[in-house]
């Protein structure tokens, strides 16, 4: 088996311990939450990092689900599994458990992170869709204290995300307006696979049942997770109809970057992206209406 | 025949079961000894190139490093270069040049393995890059750049050509045939990927002068002798081990040079030594499967008979011909590509050539080709149904070879041992509901939009396996026999020796109970002895089916040898003529009675100890109960069966979910039903890979795309359904229990079921044919009526 | 940490993967490994009772945490059902993937003691078997939910 390089390792005991030990050591130390994105790269030796800091003991502190009213707090230590089980959160933001279903495997979600999976910036990542969806920030912590970043400026790039060296994203907030609700579809040539395409919709509509606003995050199809304000500005103030969706899933398709790799033709990733929207836009809409026909009535 | 008997051959609980639940399994990298070292390899990261320098100096500082070994020192002492299987030459290491990615080029022995590992990163290798040769149908184009210049006088890529049947026999039906359907058929590269990779640890004792090498092998008898011939180290100081084996799958049948590192490491050093592949090792550089492009024909009447199958195959045998196959068979079984069909004429023609690509060909339970032959044949004849407008199933009916004509001479030579091919298809048809099924899909064409694309594939096919008879078969001039030895002890209970190694077949069981069967003994009263040269006989090894087939055999006969002399000694016993014996298990243990009287004879235990023990033996017995043979079959054994794979296709992803997987096998008779199963849900999954995920490529540079487990993609529990099987028995006339082999059925099977099954779903989108691994991608863009993405 | 119900102490490389921290230090071969990129799920083991692929923990972090494997299933010389289940429905060939299947199916029936076909499909589904097709581990983990006290009368 390939074994990971020579590596430092220390513990951190609590977010400004780990801040504190990321500064001592310098830019070749990183972070190790759940492992499964970071220990695979050092096992290939694409990832040669001097000092690991292991910040598993700070699950007590950043593991945590917390629905509020208006915001939904997700600690960046909480592991897959929990954000796949808790029925709180799939109440308010069905997504997490569409995804989180197809996310890796049972083991891997035992592990792996909210944090660890939107820091590795993977542009086939699925919960960086999810949360573009859904329209979340990001909290990052650093020795000068906290900065809040929307999803739309956290990548950066591929592999590349704005927690700069000696921070550490501590959480996820995102914010719950009325009359909303989401969905996730990937298609993946295998369960466990990374996504051919995968979309997350969000939508959200107002007395009338009229769409009040929608979001759309796709993955695997640019360098980074696409979001697409276009599908926004088109369905804002529409009424939810096929042809709603069909407008959205066009644009999706025109607008996405795929390019052709062993993962399927970029034809067909495009194709993918338009139909994926129209599937997770459905859904969201179909959920929305469930839940909003019980508050407002 | 008897099939079940409460002695012997039922289902039956696997004895080896005890350890491996346990975690108790012995497997090679599970072995630790006083002073092991560990080894790693330096592999090319390009396809082609010449090498220009090897500077290992930083390498051999490194404070845990043990030795630093390059081809140019192992050409010093003539082992630069090894045989394969084949009768080609491989690389132990690169001396010239690297001829495919993942070629090994250097050698790291150290204190652990995590420190040899870290020493690869500090040799540095200058490469020249040469052109690569990636795509197989310009390797022979004269501006090709020429792989094999090691080899004198050598000036193209060709390899080898082959041919078998009739070609003008052939010419002459498909000029007057009234039906004519061409397509060429590409079976994708792919890969067995066991689950344990390969690996060894040598220890070579310099006082005793002897090797001892525990590793993954398939063949240790073969091994050891291929071991001896090259390295020159005398035969009978080698011995190899085959201990636990995770899957093999026909990855670990060849020779790697891996395998020879560990030697010479051990040799070097004076310490055991230990090498493991890693994943991507075993993905890139070890045998692959498959990698066959062939244009196939099929000749009929409009009235749905078929009249001749031709083809040519244009052959991918990567850098160095690895394929292990018997020698006079380089296209393997190919030959038997005319099916379960019987039909006038049939001709193949086969060109095989070099690539750039990793040494190999023929692994991944094919039964030497037959996968890649019934999927050419299944095709054709799906494709011929729908040019006719006929239903699968009843085209291959109407020309299916008939009961009453075996045994059957195939157009291409072989000789069917045995078959009754209506009776499976109409088994499989039954537990299918067939007709229901066509019925449903109907209703569901008829529905329209928005509906699954429901399809429906059959396939039957019909294998060659047990090689085999020694006039016809053997590799580098060893024959293909296997040897069995069986002692039963004075008290009766037995060991029996023999020369194939389980890989998770399950052989401690079956062989126990071929025994216990013939000697009515209790299985448990039997131990099996296997996987080790210096305690078993000689034999070819665990591949192609054959175990059953030839060490089953000879077991058998071994044990019949043993009753038979066990008859004398009862007679003497009681004092009457072996004649007036009669044997029988039905008292819960093999007996002999005088005939006509129960009751009145002796166990086998009573021979056993009397064999052993004081007083005389009948003249001319010696004393002792064993028997040792080496069995040669007659023929191949010719095991078939009946599939049907029910899929669902999202007509908007184009994701293909399989919802029903019918099997009906017909294997002769069955030792151990619960084994038998096993074997046959094992190669479903595989085909269901084959056919919808599993794929070696390469991109135009020789890089390897499938050199991880997250690239090159096996099924898990979520992609396969849940397997309904059924079973017909046609014992083999020419074994001696009637059993034919099974291990690879299914795999050989499946792969054409399904997708025979997705190409009826694309039914009303036009499609006749799209090519292995039916992603959703291929499936969409074959909706689209396009060819397939280049990966 | 806490291996198999016993407290284990030792000096190591921070770079040691725990798989080769159980195989390699503590001889415990049982847990295997077969890929370098957590996708075959042959190193699985119980870490705080939940399965875990073994390749992909550093030994390190697993101080202090509890780790349980297919070597403790066993117990006072009573086979677990899941081990029996494995025997008695042919979930194992060649072995090589058994020790982590039998772990996960350990830790579903612990948290579901009666799991569906589908339940028990998806709990294996980062666990790759190359000998089985998943049918007879299927009916295995079925066996053993249906004889929680196993199945020697």
């Amino acid at each position: 088996m390939q074994v990971p390089a020579p590596v430092e390792y220390a513990r951190a005991i609590s977010v400004e311990h780990a801040i504190g030990l990321l500064g001592r050591l310098g830019e070749e130390a990183r972070l190790i939450a759940g492992g499964h994105s970071l220990l695979p790269m050092m096992k290939l030796r694409l990832a040669n990092p001097e000092y690991l800091v292991d910040i598993n003991d700070l699950h007590a502190e950043l593991g945590y689900i917390e629905v509020g009213p208006t915001e939904v707090r997700l600690g960046a230590m909480t592991r897959h599994r929990e954000l796949l089980e808790s029925d709180p959160l799939a109440a308010v933001c069905p997504i997490f458990r569409d995804a989180e279903r197809v996310i890796a495997d049972p083991p891997v979600r035992n592990r792996g992170t909210l944090g660890g999976a939107l820091c590795q910036a993977d542009p086939s990542e699925d919960l960086s869709s999810v949360c573009t969806a859904l329209d979340a920030s990001c909290v990052i912590q650093g020795a000068d204290g906290v900065r809040v970043v929307p999803m739309d400026d956290f990548h950066r790039g591929p592999y590349e995300t704005a927690v700069g060296h000696a921070e550490i994203l501590t959480e996820v907030r995102i914010p719950i307006r009325p009359g909303g609700s989401s969905a996730y579809a990937k298609v993946d040539r295998r369960a466990g696979d990374w996504a051919v395409v995968a979309a997350g919709a969000a939508l959200w509509l107002d007395e009338h049942a009229t769409i009040a606003d929608a979001r759309v995050g796709l993955a695997a199809v640019g360098p980074h997770t696409t979001h697409l304000p276009e599908v926004s500005r088109a369905l804002r103030g529409r009424e939810p109809s096929e042809a709603a969706w069909e407008l959205a899933g066009g644009i999706a398709a025109s607008a996405c970057r795929p390019v052709t790799d062993s993962r399927g033709s970029a034809d067909y990733k495009r194709h993918l992206a338009g139909e994926l929207t129209r599937r997770t836009l459905r859904t969201a809409w179909e959920r929305a209406r469930e839940r909003g026909g019980a508050s407002w009535r | 025949m008897t099939t079940t008997t409460p002695m012997g051959h039922g289902r039956m609980l696997r004895k080896e079961d005890r350890r491996f639940v346990r975690g108790r399994g012995r497997y090679v990298d599970d072995l630790q000894l006083p002073g092991m070292l560990h080894l790693a390899v330096l592999r090319s990261p390009v396809a082609h190139a010449r090498i220009v320098s090897i500077d290992t100096l930083a390498a051999e500082a490194h404070p845990k490093v043990k030795a630093v070994v390059t081809g140019a020192m192992l050409a010093e002492r003539g082992l630069a270069w090894m045989p394969t299987l084949s009768g080609d030459r491989q690389a132990v290491l690169a001396t010239d040049k690297v001829r495919f990615q993942g070629q090994e080029v250097a050698f790291v022995v150290a204190e652990d393995r995590y420190s040899a590992r870290d020493a690869l990163e500090l040799i540095d290798v200058e490469y020249d890059l040469l052109e690569p040769v990636v795509d197989v149908r310009r390797a022979l184009d004269p501006d090709a750049a020429l792989i094999r210049d090691d080899v004198p006088g050598k000036t193209d890529n060709h390899c080898f050509d082959w041919e078998t049947g009739d070609a003008a026999a052939a010419e002459a039906v498909f000029a007057r045939a009234e039906v004519v359907v061409r397509q060429e058929l590409v079976f994708p590269r792919v890969h067995p990927a066991p689950m344990e990779t390969c690996g060894a640890v040598a220890d070579y004792d310099r006082i005793e002068e002897k090797l001892t090498l525990w590793s993954t092998t398939q063949a240790p008898h073969a091994h050891r002798t291929l071991l001896s011939m090259f390295a020159g180290i005398p035969e009978h100081r080698i011995r190899v081990v085959s201990p636990d084996i995770g899957g093999g799958f026909g990855n670990k049948v060849p020779v790697y040079p891996g395998y020879v590192h560990a030697i010479v490491g051990s040799i070097m050093t004076g310490r055991p030594v230990k090498w493991t592949e890693d994943r991507t090792e075993n993905l890139v550089a070890s045998g692959f499967a498959r990698d066959y492009v062939m244009q196939g024909e099929i000749a009929a009447t409009r009235e749905g008979r078929i009249l001749a199958v031709r083809s040519h195959v244009l052959a991918d045998h990567g850098a160095f011909n690895g394929t292990a196959a018997p020698r006079k068979f380089p296209g393997g079984f190919f030959g038997v590509f005319t099916g379960s069909y019987d039909i006038e004429a049939a001709y193949c023609s086969m060109t095989a050539v070099h690539t750039n690509k990793a040494p190999g060909g023929v692994a991944y339970a094919c039964s030497f080709r037959i996968a890649e032959a019934v999927y050419l044949v299944e095709r054709l004849v799906d494709m011929l149904a729908a040019e006719l407008d006929r239903d699968p199933v009843s085209l291959r009916m109407q020309n299916f070879i008939r009961p009453d004509q075996f045994p059957y001479t195939s157009r291409t030579g072989w000789v069917y041992d045995s078959g009754d091919y209506p009776r499976a298809m109409e088994l499989a048809l039954q537990i299918a509901g067939y007709d229901e099924l066509r019925a449903e899909q109907a209703e569901r064409r008829a529905r329209g939009a928005g509906e699954p694309l429901m399809g429906i594939g059959v396939s039957f096919f019909t294998e060659a396996v047990g090689a085999g008879p020694r006039k016809d078969m053997d590799m580098l001039g060893l024959g293909m026999a296997d040897g069995c030895e069986l002692r039963v002890h004075p008290t009766g209970s037995a060991v029996v020796r023999i020369s194939v190694q389980t890989q998770g077949q399950g052989h401690e069981t079956t062989f126990a109970q071929l025994i216990a069967e013939e000697l009515g003994l209790h299985p448990d009263d039997v131990d099996v002895v296997h996987g080790d040269t210096d305690s078993t006989p000689y034999g070819l090894g665990t591949y192609g089916s054959r175990s059953t087939p030839v060490s089953g055999a000879a077991a058998v006969l071994a044990a019949r040898r043993v009753r038979d002399k066990a008859q004398l000694i009862a007679a003497g016993m009681l004092e009457v003529a072996p004649d007036d014996l009669e044997w029988s298990t039905a008292q819960g243990g093999g007996r002999f009675d005088v005939r006509g009287v129960p009751g009145s004879g002796v166990t086998i235990q009573e021979v056993a100890m009397r064999a052993h023990g004081a007083g005389d033996l009948p003249d001319g017995v010696e004393g002792g109960l064993d028997a040792q043979i080496s069995y040669n079959p007659d023929n191949l054994t010719y095991p078939f069966g009946a599939y049907i794979c029910v899929v669902d296709i999202d007509p908007g992803t184009a994701v293909v979910t399989v919802r029903r997987f019918i099997a009906v096998d017909d294997c002769g008779t069955r030792i151990n039903e619960m084994i038998v199963e096993g074997q046959i849900h094992g190669g479903l999954t595989d085909g269901i890979g084959m056919a919808l995920m599993e794929f070696i490529g390469f991109d135009e540079h020789g890089n390897c795309l499938g050199g991880s487990l997250m690239d090159y993609l096996i099924p898990t529990a979520l992609e396969v359904p849940d397997w309904e099987t059924g079973t017909t028995v046609t014992p083999a006339p020419d074994h001696p229990i009637g059993a034919k082999g099974v291990g690879e059925s299914a795999t050989v099977g499946s792969p054409p079921a399904v997708v025979n099954a997705v190409i009826d779903a694309l039914a009303p989108y036009g499609v006749r044919h799209a090519d292995m691994p039916l992603t959703p991608s291929r499936v969409w863009e074959a909706m689209q009526g396009r060819a397939a993405p280049p990966f | 940490m806490t291996v198999n119900g016993e407290v284990v102490t030792r000096d190591v490389e921070a770079r040691l993967l725990l798989v080769h921290f159980l195989r390699d230090e503590l001889g415990l071969t049982g847990t295997h490994w077969g890929c370098d990129t957590s996708n075959c799920g042959t190193c699985v083991v119980l870490y705080d009772d939940e399965p875990v692929k073994s390749c992909t923990v550093l030994a390190v972090m697993a101080g202090g945490h509890d780790v349980r494997t297919v070597e403790s299933l066993e117990w006072e010389g009573q086979l677990d059902p899941v081990q029996q289940g494995f025997m008695e429905c042919h979930g194992l060939q060649c072995g090589f993937c058994t020790s982590g299947m039998l772990m996960s199916a350990r830790a579903l029936l612990d948290r579901d003691p009666d799991p569906s076909e589908a339940t028990i499909r998806e709990a294996i589904s980062g666990q790759i078997c190359r000998c089985t097709g998943y049918a007879s581990i299927v009916r295995s983990v079925r066996w053993a939910a249906e004889h929680p006290a196993g199945g020697v009368g």
